[in-house]
């Protein structure tokens, strides 16, 4: 068994210390976002990411009862149980979470949609639903724990995993992976990032302002799967992942709550405002880079796909474009709980189709 | 015997040998010519005049080229089951011409496109040739030919059937709508229409006439897909997502009219979300997200889209969400012929999904059904927790059939064992599980996302599952709960629509069973089997599965059974035979599965032979 990598010591909370002694903006500990105990092999990068999901909706203050925590089948889309056992969950068919969680924001648009997926549950049985999620810009976390691999049915090669890259018994992968990221950005996402799970630091921020974005957020994260795909010659590795990952910036995000309070470099880099007002900040690190610029964006996924570099962080956003919620103009209530009075209307509406008939 | 004189015309003041009221009239034209504006005024000028009216749409899978055919039975009795023969033929399209010709009744009427040729084919016809590309050029500037020519026949037909001029402007003024221009070029042509048939043809000896009666009035003519819309409309329906396929798309597209037009509040905002996906999974699988999450959902599809919702249909039976599926079947199996009908997904719907698995049906026949039975499938769906399927076909969906006006609906809105703040606490947030029957109906109470309450959620998963909704691959608990789901299914069996049963007069040692469209032919079936033949049977029209008590007593109170539907391996038989095994030997089966509707006639044969040898 590869020993687990040990996570990154807790960094300091972007949004500054929480007030008093853990307790968020909702006066919540961390504790009231977490959720059942992981049944994932020790060491999962999936563990690491639901732990930085928790720490995310802490954060971030989100009400812990209005958030739908929505998966497909397989190892990341069980880790649904394992946070914020105080909202509700849905581990509903393989590949098919972009559908469900369309029919609830639908049908509730108080809903915080956080979908779980996985490089079999999105890029291969689910491809068709990913692509159209994105194309309807549906308000969702979209979260992909990448592995390259098929855990729960015993390490089978996965579409992200890349050609050449070897199994646990060593045969080596034949096909061209599929670049979740490349997909999004070609297909329009208006928030598409890349990170690792051994990167708390990253990838919590990333995942708050994903959590905050207006439409479809993509947030593929290579997160290794200790079982079978954790060896020299995998492409999706601890050791590789460590060793290639390549920020293309530092990645903070300000709750609008905050943002009198928090002192950051102003000018250093590129700022969003996302919807609820809070600042996404990408702080310039070795290279200039503009997510909101798609051509930068296509350049660098090409760039990267041609060198494998890891190249991580939020490779573009959009907070122009309105999401499906927007486009239906729907009424502020939740669809699910309007009464009969205005969903039924009187009989004088039923004589009128009645008479167009006659 | 021939079909014109079946039912013998009671002609009141019409020449002897006239035949009123009581024919057929099939018009034959090239698909997308636009005669549908033509056949729509035809059939509702005839039931303007007080005489009942059915429309049989028959069209290929095709947007422009192919024949299609648009039968309109005039029928005084009120028949409306189609019949293999028709009297009044109008010959429109060359390629089907001959055909056509050939099929007419014995002493019918040819109205034909005069280049045709087709007067030397039968001798035993009447034929009326009209110069339709000549008339033409007087009525309309030339890029409106090829659409106002379909409109002269109803003027010749007019002339020919004796339709009142009024009754045809009325009929042409609803199908045009409120389009002065359209209106007034189609009047003028079918006044040309008129004109050429008064001045050249002599209305031969017998033959075919409408008179007013009053038949129809206050009836409506509407199509089944529009009535199921309606009554999703006073469901109360908020999540419609579907994907397009024939026969079931006018559901969708009908109620996309209704709700933009009267769910809109005065700021714009919708009370709706309607959403086409992109395929049927997705379609099934956001009406499953929203009934999760409380919407009345719904989507509408047929056979081939049910196939790719299977997966998803099993979800929603397993982790007990609500959602309601239309499914306006057509001949299958694989794409099979996707503009004809059938009966064909009854067994596939009642047992759908891999698993042990079992789903209500309802099964209206008429659209006031469709209607009234749209509206109790979401009752049904949130009270019971699970996948409603309301059944209808390709005949009932898009054909149209006069009926009465749909009553307003009387109940309110059942939505089930919704747990709110309240309730919980009244249950005991530790006492109540997502999947715990707490009543002994083998109904759980479920609480929604977003109710601000510890101990209100819980989750939701097609994997095992205990009572608290906590996986479990236990034994005890994976019986324990699907025992619980067939208890609910049989609480479920008192709340579904009960059988219509109508025992002849003194009973009969014989009873038939059907349900769906096949009700009509076997309505007149029935009448003419006593006038004909002196036979006589109780009927039980089904209208859900699970069956109900009242299915069993009937078929034990029998000596034998016949069970009459649209499909090849008797479908409906074999849930009949699973579901009541004690009484299963004295089922008889009558199936009809060429893709058009069961005409009486078929049934009238069939119960004669196998009566013979019973």
């Amino acid at each position: 068994m590869p020993t687990p990598p040990t996570l990154p010591k807790m960094p300091a909370v972007p949004g500054g210390q929480p007030k008093g002694p853990a307790l968020n903006h909702r006066e919540l500990p961390m504790t009231d976002y977490g959720g059942g105990n992981s049944t994932l092999c020790a060491g999962c990068g999936h563990d690491a990411i639901t732990a930085a999901l928790t720490r995310a909706l802490w954060e971030n203050a989100e009400n812990p009862y209005k958030v739908a925590k929505m998966s497909g089948i397989g190892c990341s889309s069980k880790t649904t149980a394992y946070f914020l056992s105080r909202s509700w969950g849905f581990n509903s068919v393989h590949g098919r979470m972009p559908s469900v969680t369309t029919g609830a924001v639908l049908a509730n648009r108080g809903l915080k949609a956080i979908g779980i997926s996985g490089d079999g549950d999105s890029a291969s049985i689910g491809i068709g639903q990913l692509v159209h999620v994105i194309r309807r810009n549906l308000p969702l976390c979209y979260v992909v724990e990448n592995n390259g691999v098929y855990g729960l049915t015993k390490g089978q090669f996965s579409a992200t995993a890349d050609r050449g890259s070897r199994s646990k018994w060593g045969d080596s992968n034949q096909f061209e992976p599929i670049d979740l990221c490349g997909l999004a950005v070609e297909l329009g996402c208006t928030f598409v990032a890349r990170s690792y799970s051994g990167d708390r630091k990253q990838l919590i921020p990333i995942l708050r302002a994903a959590m905050r974005h207006r439409g479809t957020a993509l947030v593929d994260v290579l997160s290794p799967c200790v079982t079978f795909n954790n060896h020299a010659g995998s492409t999706k590795s601890y050791d590789w992942a460590k060793e290639r990952e390549d920020p293309i910036h530092e990645v903070g995000y300000v709750n609008p709550w905050e943002l009198e309070e928090v002192e950051y470099e102003a000018g250093s880099g590129v700022e969003v405002t996302l919807p609820d007002g809070g600042l996404l900040h990408l702080k310039k690190l070795e290279r200039d880079y503009d997510p909101r610029d798609i051509k930068a964006a296509k350049a660098l996924l090409a760039r990267g796909r041609e060198s494998h570099e890891f190249l991580t962080g939020v490779i573009y956003i959009d907070e122009d474009r309105p999401s499906l919620l927007d486009e239906l103009k729907l009424v502020d209530a939740p669809l699910a709980t309007l009464p009969q009075s205005v969903t039924r209307p009187g009989p004088e509406v039923l004589d009128e189709v009645m008479e167009s008939f006659r | 015997m021939t079909p014109s004189t079946a039912v013998g015309a009671a002609a009141k003041g019409a020449p002897a040998g006239v035949v009123v009221n009581d024919f057929a009239i099939n018009v034959a034209t090239v698909n997308g010519t636009g005669s549908q504006t033509a056949n729509s005024t035809l059939i509702s000028a005839i039931m303007r005049m007080g005489v009942p009216v059915s429309g049989k749409n028959i069209f290929p899978s095709n947007i422009q080229g192919l024949p299609t055919w648009y039968v309109i039975r005039v029928c005084e009795e009120g028949w409306i089951a189609p019949r293999p023969q028709s009297e009044v033929v109008i010959c429109m399209n060359r390629e089907t011409a001959r055909d056509d010709v050939m099929k007419c009744a014995p002493g019918g009427w040819i109205i034909y496109d005069e280049p045709f040729q087709l007067s030397t084919l039968r001798d035993d016809l009447h034929y009326f040739p009209v110069p339709f590309s000549t008339i033409v050029k007087d009525v309309a500037p030339p890029k409106l030919w090829k659409l106002v020519t379909n409109m002269l026949y109803v003027g010749v037909a007019g002339h020919l059937l004796g339709l009142e001029i009024e009754a045809s402007d009325a009929a042409l003024a609803k199908a045009v709508g409120n389009k002065p221009k359209a209106l007034q070029v189609n009047q003028e042509a079918a006044r040309a229409g008129l004109a050429y048939a008064q001045a050249n043809f002599t209305i031969p000896e017998g033959g075919f006439r409408v008179e007013r009666r009053d038949l129809t009035a206050g009836k409506i003519l509407i199509d089944g897909n529009a009535a199921t819309a309606l009554g999703m409309l006073m469901a109360g329906v908020t999540v419609v997502t579907w994907y397009p396929i024939t026969p079931s798309s006018s559901v969708a597209e009908s109620l996309e009219g209704y709700l933009q037009k009267y769910r809109v509040g005065k700021d714009g905002k919708k009370t709706f979300a309607i959403l086409q996906a992109e395929d049927e999974l997705a379609a099934v699988g956001m009406a499953i997200g929203a009934g999760w999450a409380g919407a009345r959902s719904t989507t509408a599809t047929s056979g081939p889209g049910i196939s790719l919702m299977s997966e998803f249909i099993g979800l929603s039976y397993y982790a007990e969400v609500p959602t309601v599926i239309v499914n306006v079947q057509r001949t299958g199996p694989s794409t099979g012929l996707p503009t004809r009908t059938m009966q064909g997904d009854v067994l596939f719907c009642a047992y759908n999904s891999h698993g042990d698995t079992k789903h209500p049906l309802l099964l209206p026949a008429s659209p006031q059904e469709c209607y009234e039975m749209a509206q109790d499938a979401f009752d049904l769906a949130e009270r019971f927790q699970t996948t409603v399927f309301v059944i209808t076909d390709l005949d009932l969906g898009m054909n149209n059939w006069m009926c009465d006006p749909f009553p307003y609906p009387a109940k309110d809105h059942d939505r089930g064992k919704v747990a709110d703040e309240a309730k919980l606490r009244e249950i005991g947030v530790k006492e109540w599980g997502r999947y715990k029957d707490l009543d002994g109906d083998g109904i759980p109470w479920r609480t929604l996302p977003g109710t601000e309450m510890d101990g209100a959620a819980y989750f939701t998963r097609g994997s095992g599952h205990n009572e608290y909704a906590r996986y479990t691959e236990s034994s005890e608990a994976y019986t324990a709960n699907v025992d619980r789901l067939l208890r609910k299914f049989e609480t479920l069996r008192g709340h579904v629509p009960a059988p219509l049963r109508d025992d002849c007069e003194g009973g009969s040692a014989v009873g038939v069973i059907a349900y769906g469209t096949t009700h009509w032919s076997l309505l007149e079936a029935r009448a003419k089997l006593q006038r004909e033949k002196g036979i006589t049977f109780d009927y039980l029209r089904l209208l859900a599965f699970p069956f109900t008590d009242d299915v069993e007593r009937f078929v034990e109170e029998h000596d034998r059974v016949y069970v009459i539907e649209q499909n090849r391996d008797g479908q409906m038989l074999a849930m009949l035979r699973h579901e009541l095994p004690r009484v299963a030997a004295k089922l008889r089966s009558i199936r009809h599965y060429d893709g058009m509707p069961v005409p009486a006639r078929f049934i009238i044969n069939q119960v004669v032979e196998q009566e013979a040898s019973a």
